[in-house]
């Protein structure tokens, strides 16, 4: 780690000023190894941690509102969630292990966007609207490809709103070594739309299956699935899983999801 | 059995400090003045060190000194060793390279020690490391064994041209090769045992500290065996006489025998000691540990089986290449000869075997001894080629290995082994009993209901521990005996202290040695202490590895033990004013023979100190004695293991469902330690079997550096084991312990594979079995279940 000057904000707008060429820090999860390893090296760090307004969870009954600095840990025993947004609660239980979710925050992993975390296949499936200190970002504007989001510099997430969907459900393969997805699906119904969101594979990044959803929408059954496949082309390959083999797996979670 | 004697499950007497924080490990050790090391290391698998530039990087902040290979060589410091002399086929000595502890004009693996700075914090000796700059010559790397020894490779090694380190065999080929002959079916099989990462919880750790008023250093290392560090330390790499050295292991967090060998970074911290007059300090990170541990197993075998009739085994032909990896570890040469290839036999009456090995430098990690160090290997070979040939017969695999069970003993194997004691068939029945195997082919079809393939494997493993008859390693080209060696000190008030050369470094050694003391002299557990791990309280021993603690380290307390109950009888005559022949000791008491009169030990103990009831001339004062035990054999652990689980063929991911292990470890002093030994010991296997591997790219880059790509066996992937034991005592030490460390390593992988085998119906699989090679085996299988 190299040296960095690190200052505890006290609100959003202390936070936006403060930040200037510096990285906001989270959780620090992903943000604090980069930087053991050399590979960040951030010469100031805005810590959001004690910023009030940044946490939380609320429910107008048609909007399910968590807060940036909200850890995985409250999102899965939130009973607001739990009541909202079920399969959102139930995949934040699913990240990582119990210390992943007691430190990682939806926001650092919503601002990260990395191919491999669960978070950006709920937003996408959900159709969800990133909020920042500036302006509203829709769920399909905002991802971008490997860890690129359409955030600008010192841009920061205040909350995900999730509108609520008749289902939502989603299906993670772990990669045995890092617990992170190695294949993830999520598929959200609301009246005839179905958006299904692929995570862990893509090549890209977080996507939306088309195919499927247009099977789904037709007919939203696991057997509607059958037979469809996605392209390795699209898929990335790595030590952990070939191209093959995850596009593989797509069709299988997929249809897991679907509570096959 | 009383309730801490011997063969109770006493508690972990250590235990207390570590949950509670209180352990003293070498990065909790602090010296005043200290300075802090950062090795550079090589980014390149395989390049000339053309030039150091190190003039930027000293005028940053903080930085003592920085040292290279240069320095090194200039003070004479001499190369790491390899102790152990390995003879090719021809009869001449294996190639070993030279390996300086700092990298000299040229580096061989990526992490390859290339410099050392030293700084007032570690944050600046790294910042000042990165202003370092190497003119680096990038050579062609090889990475596996096949690019090696391909033609034309670069040689890594001068003196290894075609990056041979030897080429040895073992057995009689004559003899092999007629059983072959007359063979009615041969099993073939080629086996690929993959390269694993040690991952100690504890990464290693170093603090080298030199005092010049009395000319003395003081090193303190993360060490399964400090004696051997001084040893190597002093008359090898020449840092300073032993009697002007001090090595400490404290206490040490997990070593599965990356912690034996002697490292380039503890050589580096006690040498700079001196040079730069500041204690200096090291503590590896964990991808330092990816990097630079010694990695374990790395073998490529073809082996063959030759069958008789009903299903007789009449021969073993096994073929294997080692990968040494960059330069030969402390013990590495002997890891796949001699730890390896006695192992053939299995627990099987085999007329002939033949094995040949060929070791090769590559540009990696060096290799060498990891928790069963070429056992778990042979064992691999054997139990695969055992459950094939069953198959391949159409025979139940069980009935199988009872039929070439070795039953008579001694049993003598074709390969220097001699098998002292054991009841195979009793382990192997007892664990189809425990394990319900008859119950299988219901569970199977319960299973195949669900659209899940079930199978079943065996594993019954041998291994040699105890090591080591100290003239028969000798013999085979060990550098060093394999003795043990004990002081008892009891105190003036009966208290008890026991110096071991043995070394704890998770094995519980304060509880189970305090067990064995407090039963033979019948005092409280809590009055005997355990000391160990410093080369300045303890007389010259082996330390721990190869499963030997119990059975030689044990061996050598009791023969001191002997000693001391000699001595006291001598002393409790006098206090008892009776004849020394009709002294009796039982329960630590003192009792004339015949009469009432009685002294306790503690009163015993006294009296030998305050010496006012003898003649100091015809009796020494004092109660304090020692031994060293050398063995007359090895030891050979024994059992089954019975690995049950599930795959789904959808996803290729596998669910242990049920495991069996039935152990003969001879007699037991705590056998819920050993239980522990044996959980972890199957962790490690299971690990191995299905999700440890080690990959370096074609260039000889580390791709698994850290826990995110290398997978570590976690308490999900296990089941909940059942454990159970069989006793043949071991004739060759006087508790009859054979030693349990490694077991569970060793017996678990083949068990694993079997099982995946089987229920996958054909042998197209190698380890780690990630989910998707078994994704992509299963699709046959799906397709013959349809069909059934
Ligand atoms: C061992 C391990 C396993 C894991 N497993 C999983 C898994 O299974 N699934 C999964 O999805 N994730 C997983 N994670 C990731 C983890 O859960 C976090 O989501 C992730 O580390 C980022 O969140 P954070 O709060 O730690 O962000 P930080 O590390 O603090 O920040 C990450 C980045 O986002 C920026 N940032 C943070 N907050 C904001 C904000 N409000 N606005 C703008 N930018 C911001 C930071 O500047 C930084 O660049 C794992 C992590 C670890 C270490």
């Amino acid at each position: 780690m190299y040296a960095f000057t690190h200052h505890s904000a006290t609100s959003i707008a202390d936070a936006v000023k403060s930040v200037g060429e510096g990285k906001y820090l989270a959780g620090g999860h992903t943000l604090v190894p980069t930087m053991k390893q050399r590979l960040a090296m951030p010469g100031n760090i805005v810590d959001l941690n004690k910023v009030a307004e940044l946490k939380g969870v609320s429910d107008n009954g048609g909007v399910l509102t968590v807060k940036a600095m909200t850890r995985h840990y409250e999102v899965e025993n939130s009973p607001v969630v739990q009541k909202a947004i079920p399969g959102l609660a139930k995949l934040a239980g699913g990240i990582g292990d119990p210390q992943v979710r007691h430190r990682g925050t939806m926001g650092g992993s919503v601002a990260n966007n990395d191919p491999a975390a669960d978070y950006p296949a709920a937003v996408l499936a959900l159709n969800a609207t990133i909020v920042t200190d500036r302006r509203r970002i829709a769920a399909d504007d905002y991802f971008k490809g490997l860890f690129t989001t359409a955030l600008e510099d010192s841009e920061l997430i205040t909350a995900i709103e999730f509108p609520h969907a008749d289902s939502f459900s989603y299906a993670k393969f772990r990669n045995p070594a890092s617990l992170y997805a190695m294949v993830g699906v999520a598929i959200a119904k609301k009246g005839g739309a179905v958006r299904v969101a692929v995570t862990g594979a893509g090549s890209d990044g977080v996507f939306r299956w088309k195919e499927a959803e247009d099977k789904l929408a037709a007919n939203f059954t696991a057997a509607a699935l059958d037979g469809l496949a996605v392209s390795p082309s699209r898929v990335n390959g790595d030590l952990h899983g070939s191209a093959e083999y995850r596009a593989h797996l797509i069709g299988v979670m997929a249809k897991r999801a679907m509570g096959a | 059995m009383t309730a801490t004697g011997i063969g109770a499950p006493v508690r972990r007497k250590e235990d207390f400090r570590f949950i509670t924080g209180k352990g003293r490990y070498v990065d909790d050790i602090n010296r005043p003045g200290q300075a802090y090391a950062y090795f550079l290391r090589s980014p390149h698998a395989h390049a000339t060190i053309n030039k150091i530039d190190t003039s930027a990087a000293l005028k940053e902040p903080g930085v003592v000194a920085i040292l290279t290979g240069d320095d090194v060589a200039a003070d004479k410091v001499g190369g790491l060793i390899c102790g152990w002399m390995i003879h090719n086929k021809d009869g001449s000595p294996m190639k070993g390279g030279a390996h300086p502890a700092l990298a000299h004009g040229k580096v061989r693996y990526v992490g390859d020690h290339v410099a050392v700075v030293i700084a007032e914090t570690l944050a600046q000796a790294r910042d000042a490391s990165e202003k370092i700059e190497v003119d680096y010559g990038v050579l062609p790397a090889a990475a596996s064994i096949e690019s090696a020894r391909k033609a034309g490779a670069a040689a890594i090694h001068d003196v290894a041209p075609d990056n041979q380190v030897y080429d040895w065999h073992i057995g009689d080929k004559a003899a092999a090769d007629a059983a072959f002959a007359q063979a009615k079916h041969v099993t073939k099989l080629d086996i690929v045992n993959n390269r694993l990462v040690p991952n100690p919880m504890e990464p290693r750790a170093a603090v080298g500290d030199y005092d010049m008023g009395s000319d003395s250093f003081t090193l303190y290392t993360t060490s399964q065996n400090p004696h051997v560090a001084r040893l190597v330390l002093s008359a090898f790499i020449g840092i300073a006489p032993e009697n002007k050295l001090r090595v400490i292991a404290p206490d040490v967090g997990g070593g599965f025998g990356s912690k034996i060998f002697i490292y380039a970074e503890e050589t580096i911290c006690v040498w700079a000691a001196k040079k730069v007059g500041r204690p200096v300090k090291w503590t590896s990170d964990r991808t330092e540990a990816f990097l630079s541990d010694a990695h374990g197993r790395d073998h490529v075998t073809h082996a063959e089986m030759a069958l008789g009739d009903n299903g007789k085994i009449l021969g073993l032909r096994v073929k294997t290449r080692a990968n040494m990896g960059a330069y030969l570890s402390t013990f590495a040469s002997s890891v796949p000869t001699y730890l390896y290839a006695p192992l053939l036999s299995g627990q099987y009456n085999i007329p002939a075997i033949y094995a040949e090995v060929e070791a090769v430098y590559t540009n990696t990690a060096p290799v060498d001894a990891y928790r069963g160090a070429g056992r778990p290997e042979a064992t691999f070979v054997i139990e695969r080629l055992a459950e094939v040939a069953a198959r391949e017969l159409h025979m139940d695999p069980a009935e199988f290995r009872r039929r070439n069970f070795v039953t008579q003993f001694p049993h003598q194997t074709p390969v220097i082994m001699a098998y002292d004691a054991g009841d195979y068939d009793a382990s192997l029945t007892l664990a189809q009993k425990m394990h319900d195997t008859a119950g299988f082919l219901a569970r199977k079809a319960a299973s195949a209901a669900n659209g899940k393939l079930r199978g079943i494997g065996y594993s019954a493993y041998i291994e040699a521990c105890g090591i080591a008859p100290s003239a028969a390693v000798g013999s085979l080209g060990a550098g060093v005996g394999l003795w043990e060696s004990a002081e008892v000190r009891v105190n003036p008030v009966g208290t008890v202290e026991i110096l071991t050369g043995s070394h704890s470094h998770g094995q519980g050694h304060e509880t189970t040695f305090a067990q064995l003391v407090s039963s033979r002299l019948g005092i409280p557990l809590e009055n005997v202490s355990i000391v160990h791990g410093d080369t300045d309280k303890v007389q010259m021993g082996m330390g721990t590895y190869g499963s030997r603690s119990g059975a030689v380290g044990m061996s050598a307390i009791v023969k001191a033990l002997d000693k001391i109950e000699a001595k006291a009888k001598k002393v409790a005559a006098h206090v008892l004013e009776a004849a020394e022949g009709d002294i009796e000791f039982k329960d630590g008491k003192f009792t004339v023979k015949g009469t009432d009169k009685s002294a306790d030990f503690g009163t015993v103990a006294l009296n030998a100190y305050i010496a006012h009831k003898f003649n100091g001339q015809e009796l020494e004062p004092g109660l304090k004695e020692s031994a060293f035990w050398d063995p007359t054999n090895f030891t050979f652990p024994a059992g089954v293991h019975i690995c049950e689980l599930e795959i789904d063929p959808a996803t290729g991911v596998i669910k242990i469902d049920r495991w069996t292990a039935v152990d003969d470890f001879g007699n037991v002093i705590n056998p819920m330690i050993v239980e522990g030994q044996v959980h972890g010991g199957i962790a490690q296997g299971v690990g191995q079997a299905l999700l440890e591997g080690a990959v370096y790219d074609e260039s000889g880059q580390l791709l698994t550096a850290s826990f995110m790509d290398y997978t570590m066996p976690r308490a999900d992937d296990l089941p909940s084991y059942n454990v159970g034991m069989t006793v043949t005592p071991c004739p060759s030490n006087p508790l009859g312990i054979k030693g349990c460390g490694e077991a569970g390593a060793i017996a678990s992988p083949p068990a694993v594979i079997n099982a995946i085998t089987n229920a996958l119906g054909h042998e197209n699989i190698t380890m780690p079995a990630t989910p998707e090679k078994v994704w992509r085996a299963a699709q046959s299988a799906v397709r013959k279940q349809a069909a059934e």
